[in-house]
């Protein structure tokens, strides 16, 4: 056991547990004002929900003993030999409690990600059921084939710090949400328009922080590699601001503040798979990449017609693909990619993205039907005009 | 009496306020209001979707005055609201039957 990199976990944790609150305000900002506590309640309960059932099933199934490089055993349930010492931890330099607690703060923002897609319009008892499932159906695997032992991570496929687990996957649930809970009332005649961006930059710059917790910390110890991965993150994040701007700049737009903040969550996302395994220039190559990219994502929604009403999918799903592709063309670090002449690797993340993307649309595909026939997703008619705020939580944001 | 409605750019406010206190107007009401006229409205963009947004927000002042002092005092208010743009906005003139002051209970022009 390593008392350095014991202490880095743990402050890594802290920001990552940082990042959700964050996100709410992200979100919240970019809701109408009648369902901005819905929107932030969505992110906020996650690390009331999440961390429960992460500390009762959900570590367990994640990082238990393999089984059949698929799901985890049950040796951890209810935290069962989850203690101070290494015994037993996955991370043989940190105390099996803080690389739980580390693990802890993905699994909460993750689903947390996913309710862009289908603000302004659920329900809030079936999106607490369907995140509850959705943790121990679609993450709790995911985060087993990448990190846990199982097949993901043996076939040799590189995702430093949640690529696949946390962004895909949550991009991934976020079409299939946006496509099954159908278009928010007044879509295309009213306009959704952002009520508070002051919001949902700070919320932006929330993340851009904690994300060196998720980044930085996902090295698992208070490293060189740590060191990488944090220069990486911020070189990435910086450059896709950038590119973001220049992009909407030269579509004939004007460079916004809050294209400033999705290109900076997109090279956040896109930098997230790479982290460990790229080099600093790299890093600013690959966020370039992703500001534009994920620019012309968010435009996927208009062609296609699904209402994904915060851009998850233009932004994590997208986001995520490309960067666990640009993962296998660019890694030099620790691991080799194309460009170090190792072009089976990128074969290996593109397996790994298709394999992603089927399964978690496929299970939330499943996890949503079970769920709006039993309980019920979509918010009334009534109910959206009348405002989430009011009609989910009886309360409004805002006294005036 | 006549009630003087004056809806013009929100930045005008203090210009328009001090005009008509200038002159001797001793009260007013202000409000935030929305409209559109031949300024119509704006387009505002949000990752690439474009919006119309057609109502502007503008100021909107209300003061009721003598009938004989009237013409002053939306001469000042012309005035002082004007910068020759589309977007200046409008006055209203319009009659007013009566005015109670709710402390005393004078009525008419004593009450203004």
């Amino acid at each position: 056991m390593n008392f350095t990199d014991n202490a880095f976990i743990l402050v890594c944790a802290a920001l990552v547990m940082f990042m959700t609150p964050g996100l709410a305000l992200f979100y919240g900002g970019l809701v109408r004002s009648k369902n901005v506590l819905a929107t932030i309640m969505q992110s906020f309960i996650m690390l009331g929900l999440m961390s429960v059932l992460w500390a009762v099933i959900g570590y367990t199934l994640s990082f238990g003993s393999d089984i059949g490089g698929l799901i985890g055993g049950l040796d951890f349930i209810f935290l069962k030999g989850v203690g101070m010492t290494n015994a037993g931890s996955p991370a043989e330099n940190l105390p099996h409690l803080t690389f739980m607690i580390f693990q802890c703060m993905f699994a909460v923002i993750t689903p947390a990600l996913i309710t862009g897609a289908f603000a302004e319009r659920m329900k809030f008892g079936g999106f607490m059921i369907f995140s509850a499932l959705w943790l121990i159906l679609v993450y709790a695997p995911m985060c087993h084939w990448v990190w846990g032992g199982g097949w993901m991570g043996a076939m040799g496929a590189l995702d430093f710090a949640g690529g696949a687990v946390v962004h895909m996957s949550s991009g991934a649930a976020a079409l299939c949400c946006a496509i099954l809970i159908g278009k928010r009332k007044g879509h295309g005649s009213t306009a959704f328009i952002p009520h508070n961006l002051p919001m949902t930059i700070l919320g932006a710059a929330i993340l851009w922080f904690g994300w060196f917790g998720f980044n930085a910390g996902s090295a698992l110890a208070a490293d060189g590699a740590a060191a990488n991965a944090f220069v990486t993150t911020h070189m990435a994040t910086a450059a896709a601001a950038l590119s973001w701007i220049i992009a909407e700049w030269m579509h004939g737009g004007k460079a916004t503040t809050l294209g400033a903040a999705s290109g900076a969550v997109a090279g956040l996302v896109a930098i997230t798979p790479a982290a460990g395994f790229v080099t600093p220039m790299w890093a600013i190559a690959l966020g370039l990449g992703a500001g534009v990219i994920c620019y012309g994502g968010i435009m996927l929604k208009n062609k296609f017609g699904y209402d994904d009403a915060l851009d998850v999918v233009g932004i994590h799903g997208l986001g995520g693909t490309y960067g666990a592709l640009a993962t296998g063309l660019l890694a030099t670090v620790n691991a080799e990619g194309l460009i170090a002449g190792n072009a089976h690797q990128l074969w290996v993340q593109f397996v790994s993205v298709v394999a992603t993307w089927a399964f978690c649309f496929a299970m939330t595909f499943i996890i949503f039907k079970v769920v709006d026939a039993t309980i019920g997703l979509r918010a009334s008619d009534e109910e959206q005009d009348k405002g989430m705020d009011i009609a989910e939580h009886s309360e409004t944001g805002y006294q005036w | 009496m006549k009630k003087i409605e004056i809806i013009t750019r929100t930045f005008k406010l203090d210009e328009v306020k001090s005009a008509l206190s200038a002159i001797g107007v001793k009260g007013m009401t202000v409000s935030e209001v929305k409209g559109f006229g031949r300024q119509g409205g704006h387009k505002e963009v949000y990752r690439g979707a474009e919006y119309q947004v057609d109502f502007v927000p503008k100021i909107k002042i209300e003061a009721v005055v003598e009938d004989d002092f009237a013409p002053e005092v939306v001469e000042a208010a012309r005035k002082a609201a004007h910068t020759g743009e589309v977007g200046d906005g409008k006055i209203f003139v319009s009659t007013v039957d009566e005015v109670v002051r709710i402390r005393t209970g004078e009525t008419g022009e004593e009450a203004i």
